[in-house]
């Protein structure tokens, strides 16, 4: 358990999306009446407007679509982990987030790599999701 | 259109810049805006309106009310920004509509912090990185840096672009700072100092980043019929454009593109001038890539083109447009939201005919382009002497 990194502060909205990751599982939301697909949790689709969405389990897999390395830590709670990686990830279903790159030689990372899904746990009841590179031929 | 030619900035101010550890940050707004008022020739008692920013080392929770309250002011307009560097030439604008619909007649518009003295290098850094979204962002420990390096990397993967292109423009920015008597930052660089500086955000180094100043600077707007009476030549609004695409950077449509695409054409429009119409431009440039991809977007240059054209020197002192003629927040000053400012006084001066050794030649209108979030709420305005009008 990491001590002292920022935990999301959590508000009616998004406890369902928090309480699935708590879980193992990354929820994004898709509009009843057009289909879209949104992240983060809003009570209206930002494509149509509609207020009918459903919580939908995200694949897990993604694409990178930028990323940096933080070589100046934010606080003193990140800097025993610099360099970091800090990166938007666009997953499958369409939706970008922002997260870390872990568990990954910086080498390795570009844009357009495959990335998969894997948590982070904060506190007791909070896990913030994380991507690392999907091995391939290694 | 209405707005066009119906404002005018009479006064202009600037405090010291740099470490002014012997001025609050309260102080700081206070001195520019009365400097501002005399440099317009005019006393406290003329001006009825007030617009400030927050100060994040001497925050109020109504800012520009008790600015007002400290000066013994009690103004009929009065308003704090609230949205980072493109809010300085919002409130321009909104200004120059409230002086224009009658509800009052000459507004101070005084901005000023003290980033350098008046908080830790810690304090400094959280403060500015809680525009992260405190849910979805801040947890991953990405600083300001971090935020536009996501944007610099898209930018070198979408055009094949090169450090050397974003290292040019703070070459560029420095040989303006370096004809600025006021610049913090007056020592020539060269695109090899730049990218031999230490990376701070990959692919962002050093000098890719804007500075960490105190400062302040106040501009005096007025109807225009009133600006006749000032003792220096009137500038004035000739056209001003918003544009806003999201507020987190994780959530932008596009990582190279932006809404000042949006916000020049608006202000273009009313101004009733092309891109090739202006004499010079300030840029907002916090980091280097954001000069670039704002260049572009303002149609100040082709997609992916703005790279060479600091390559070239054309932003450069003597260029073909230059940009950022006061050295920006890169080399003259950055104290935060109040940054932007400088610009607007810098080209103020520029038109008046006023910058010394760094005059542009021919000055009659000026383009300034200001963003606040990561790249998110941006602002345009053009300015342009009385024969423009």
């Amino acid at each position: 358990m990491t001590q002292n990194k920022p935990l999301p502060p959590v508000d009616a909205q998004s406890r369902a999306y928090w309480a699935a990751c708590d879980a193992g599982q990354l929820l994004v939301q898709r509009c009843e009446a057009c289909s879209h697909v949104q992240h983060y949790h809003r009570v209206l689709c930002t494509h149509c407007g509609h207020d009918k969405l459903t919580d939908v389990p995200a694949s897990g897999t993604g694409t990178i679509r930028s990323f940096t390395v933080i070589r100046r830590a934010v606080s003193a709670a990140f800097e025993a982990d610099v360099p970091y990686v800090v990166a938007l990830i666009e997953l499958q279903e369409g939706p970008t987030l922002m997260s870390n790159v872990i568990n990954t030689p910086l080498e390795l990372i570009a844009i357009g790599k495959p990335v998969e899904l894997t948590f982070e746990r904060r506190s007791e009841s909070i896990a913030i999701p994380q991507f690392q590179i999907v091995e391939t031929s290694r | 259109m209405g707005l066009r030619g119906s404002t005018a900035i009479i006064g202009i101010a600037e405090t010291a810049v740099g470490k002014v550890p012997d001025r609050s940050a309260t102080a700081l707004c206070v001195d520019a805006a009365l400097a501002a008022i005399r440099d317009a020739g005019l006393k406290l008692s003329d001006v009825d309106g007030l617009v400030t920013c927050n100060s994040m080392a001497q925050p109020y929770m109504y800012h520009a009310e008790a600015v007002a309250e400290y000066l013994g002011m009690r103004p009929r307009y009065c308003a704090t920004a609230a949205a980072g560097g493109g809010a300085t030439f919002t409130v321009l604008y909104q200004a120059a509509l409230a002086i224009d619909a009658g509800i009052c007649d000459t507004v101070v518009i005084s901005m000023a912090d003290s980033l350098r003295t008046g908080l830790s290098r810690e304090q400094a850094m959280i403060m500015q990185s809680s525009s992260g979204h405190a849910q979805y962002e801040t947890p991953y420990g990405a600083t300001v840096p971090g935020y536009y390096a996501l944007i610099a990397q898209a930018y070198l993967h979408a055009y094949g672009a090169s450090p050397e292109h974003f290292a040019a423009v703070a070459v560029s920015g420095r040989k303006h700072a370096c004809l600025n008597p006021t610049a913090e930052m007056r020592k020539p660089i060269t695109i090899e100092d730049v990218l031999a500086s230490r990376l701070i955000a990959d692919p962002l180094r050093l000098l890719d980043c804007s500075l960490v100043s105190d400062g302040g600077a106040a501009v005096v707007l007025t109807r225009a019929d009133r600006a006749s009476h000032a003792p220096h030549a009137p500038v004035y609004l000739l056209g001003a454009g918003e544009g806003r695409g999201h507020e987190h950077i994780s959530q932008a449509a596009s990582l190279i593109h932006s809404s000042a695409r949006q916000s020049g054409e608006r202000a273009f429009l009313m101004a009733g001038v092309k891109p090739a119409d202006v004499d010079f431009a300030q840029i907002y440039d916090c980091f280097t890539p954001v000069v670039l991809i704002e260049m572009e977007d303002l149609g100040l240059c082709g997609q992916g083109e703005a790279g060479d054209f600091f390559l070239r020197g054309d932003g450069a002192p003597g260029g073909r447009l230059p940009i950022n003629t006061h050295g920006g927040l890169l080399s003259h000053c950055h104290p935060g939201n109040p940054g932007s400012m400088f610009a607007l006084t810098e080209s103020v001066r520029q038109i008046r005919r006023g910058a010394g050794e760094r005059q542009v030649r021919d000055a009659e209108i000026g383009l300034v382009h200001a963003q606040g979030g990561i790249l998110s709420s941006h602002c345009t305005v053009v300015l342009g002497s009385e024969r423009t009008v």
